[in-house]
């Protein structure tokens, strides 16, 4: 065996490197230009929607709920690049106000959906049987209640003011939990048909006959693959999120004076369109811009993980 | 005779079918596996042979304990192993690995070759620290005929037959003393087939291993097998060394399997007789009452192949299920 050994050590160096299936798709993902550029666009709101108050506090002296009365709604001017609203409140540094609260809704809203649906998902799928009937039933009940309504009694019977977290307003922590509360039941099920036909697969049975633990076989064999599914939807429920906040805004059931979010500025801007059309174009167009970005970043970020899906 | 590896009595595996009504209740029982008896011996290689559906999956399966018998009982090395539970199975499995018949779906794709065959070296703690588990895969990449260069690459990038190879090096990883070979050649194109068993029978020569090794057909199993087992809808119906099944077989059903067989040699292949069963296997929803080869079986005797279950009795040297093994006169052999 000596002779063997020591042919055997192999330079790290020497080592072909492999190609996993994610860097597989990073590559297809990269060959498509309009997927690329949506990201590259969203990258640039996000740093528009984060820095741009600061920006525009510094530069221009204008914040989200400053006041001038005395300007009312003027047109655009190099002062107010969008404009100023009935209050004589800047747009650009309301419309970037908005998309803080409207980008973040639709962060926590997703993060909760894939933290409690992966897991709920990959669980009820792998333990199986009854547990899986009954967890399965549980989210086919909350996903038949009407979720608007679901929504308008928990912000009608709970006061914004008593679940205000820290510095975060109340109104917020409602939308998070109200969005966070039906965003995760669709992946849950997503979830659970992946691994339903995946602990079926030989090479969990082939970690079972190695007598791998439960726990490892779950989260090492079963769970990596279904992110490729997981991921797609992902991307795609964040625009689902952020209409859902902008719909429910626009209602009166959301964010509140002096807060904006993209929901309430389209609202407002609606009510003084042909007037004052520029409160409708700021706000509308950014978040027309990054609700199309998203789904061109889900559309290439899905033809790159599945491949096979694509092709028609 | 010492105390065989693995012993195998009368192991039945049952699928509950569900059906009816607003409350599904059991309405039958699929009898995959329905009395099955053998032993393995230490080193011994000791083929499973039967067409698809008889239940030769299951019974590998079942042995690992990756199916739970209905009934019937496994004894592994001393050990009962239906009577484990928890950690005494698990280092129960070190000993008892499996290689599946599809190399594309037994690997996880999102894990490195190296990952693949260091896993069972972690999970059962024989070797320690990454390095060193990565060495230890290369040298057994090395042994299954891999270069130990491609630890870092992924399933796909290799062929099936190097993929079958990855499996092989998987499950010897752990040093088990039984190996079940799920059909590990019969997705493989037919000249890696051959590079394949010989990987196995090399390593079983070197190893001192011994297989299970489940095929559906007589030719894989020719060369490698000491001896074989022939199934029929879940039971066996035949069980010798390999010359006394493909040279004199007894049972009507091993009788028409091995003449399935082709024969490289056009001379005898021109005058080879086949026996072309009619009808089609029975399901194992409900099985034929009696001997289970009895509606197909082309010597079947009035009354008594329907009335009375065979029991697989010795007869010269080996076990055969059928009333008549022992009467030429039926059986037209002698």
């Amino acid at each position: 065996m000596s002779a063997a050994d020591t042919h055997l050590v192999v330079d790290e160096r020497e080592l072909v490197a492999g190609t996993s299936l994610w860097q597989d798709a990073w590559r297809r993902w990269r060959r498509n230009r309009v997927s690329v550029v949506s990201a590259v666009v969203l990258v640039a709101v996000m740093v528009f929607c984060s820095v741009g108050p600061l920006a525009a506090e510094l530069l221009l002296g204008a914040t989200y709920d400053g006041q001038d009365i005395s300007l009312g709604a003027s047109a655009p001017s190099w002062a107010h690049p969008m404009g100023t609203d009935v209050l004589g409140r800047d747009v650009m540094a309301r419309t970037m106000h908005g998309g803080r609260v409207s980008l973040m809704v639709a962060l926590v809203a997703t993060a909760v959906s894939l933290l409690v649906g992966v897991t709920y998902g990959a669980v009820s799928g792998f333990v199986g049987g009854r547990v899986d009937a009954a967890m399965m039933r549980f989210v086919d009940l909350l996903l038949s209640t009407p979720y608007l309504l679901l929504v308008i009694v928990l912000m009608a019977v709970i006061p914004p003011s008593s679940v205000s977290i820290g510095g975060l307003d109340g109104s917020f922590v409602l939308m998070f939990a109200a969005l966070g509360l039906v965003s995760w039941l669709v992946l849950a099920r997503i979830v659970r048909g992946q691994v339903l036909s995946l602990k079926q697969q030989e090479y969990v049975e082939a970690a079972r006959a190695i007598g791998v633990p439960q726990a490892t076989i779950l989260f090492r064999h079963i769970v990596p693959n279904t992110l490729g599914p997981v991921i797609v939807y992902s991307t795609l429920t964040i625009p689902s999120v952020m209409l859902s906040e902008a719909f429910l805004s626009f209602l009166g059931l959301g964010i509140r004076e002096p807060q904006a979010s993209w929901g309430t500025l389209v609202s407002d801007g609606a009510n003084a369109m042909v007037v004052y059309p520029w409160l409708l174009l700021a706000p509308g167009l950014t978040m027309t811009l990054t609700l199309f970005c998203l789904n061109f970043l889900g559309d290439g970020l899905r033809d790159a993980l599945d491949p096979r899906q694509g092709e028609t | 005779m010492s105390a065989p590896l693995l012993q195998v009595r009368d192991l039945q595996v049952h699928f509950p079918v569900f059906g009816g009504g607003l409350l599904p209740r059991q309405t039958g029982a699929v009898r995959a596996v329905d009395g099955v008896s053998l032993t393995v011996q230490r080193g011994e290689i000791l083929g499973l042979v039967g067409e698809s559906g008889c239940g030769k999956s299951t019974t590998g399966r079942a042995i690992l304990r990756l199916l739970e018998p209905t009934a019937g009982q496994v004894v592994f090395d001393g050990e009962d192993v239906g009577a484990l539970q928890g950690e005494s199975l698990r280092k129960l499995r070190r000993r008892m690995q499996i290689i599946f018949q599809d190399p594309y779906a037994s690997l996880n794709p999102r894990l490195t070759v190296g990952d693949i065959i260091a896993e069972p070296l972690a999970t059962h703690g024989l070797v320690s620290g990454r390095d060193a588990q990565r060495r230890r895969a290369q040298e057994l990449m090395h042994q299954c005929g891999l270069d130990p260069k491609f630890v870092r690459r992924y399933p796909h990038e290799f062929s099936g037959g190097q993929r079958q190879r990855i499996g092989i090096a998987r499950a010897l990883a752990s040093d088990p003393d039984l190996i079940v070979c799920d059909e590990p050649i019969s997705a493989l194109d037919v000249s890696i087939q051959a590079q394949i068993l010989n990987l196995l029978q090399q390593l079983a020569k070197d190893r001192g291993l011994s297989y299970l090794f489940i095929a559906h057909d007589l030719a894989a199993v020719r060369h490698l097998c000491d001896r074989i087992a022939v199934m029929y809808l879940g039971r066996i119906v035949e069980l010798g060394t390999y010359a006394q099944i493909c040279d004199d077989p007894r049972h009507p059903y091993t009788r028409a399997l091995v003449s399935a067989a082709p024969v490289p040699d056009p001379e005898i292949e021109r005058t080879r007789r086949r026996v072309v069963l009619q009808g089609e296997v029975p399901s194992p929803l409900s099985p034929p009452p009696g001997c289970r080869f009895h509606t197909r079986c082309p010597v079947r005797q009035a009354s008594r192949c329907h009335d009375e279950v065979p029991a697989l009795r010795e007869v010269d040297d080996r076990q055969v299920a059928c009333h008549w093994a022992h009467d030429p006169d039926v059986t037209g052999t002698g």
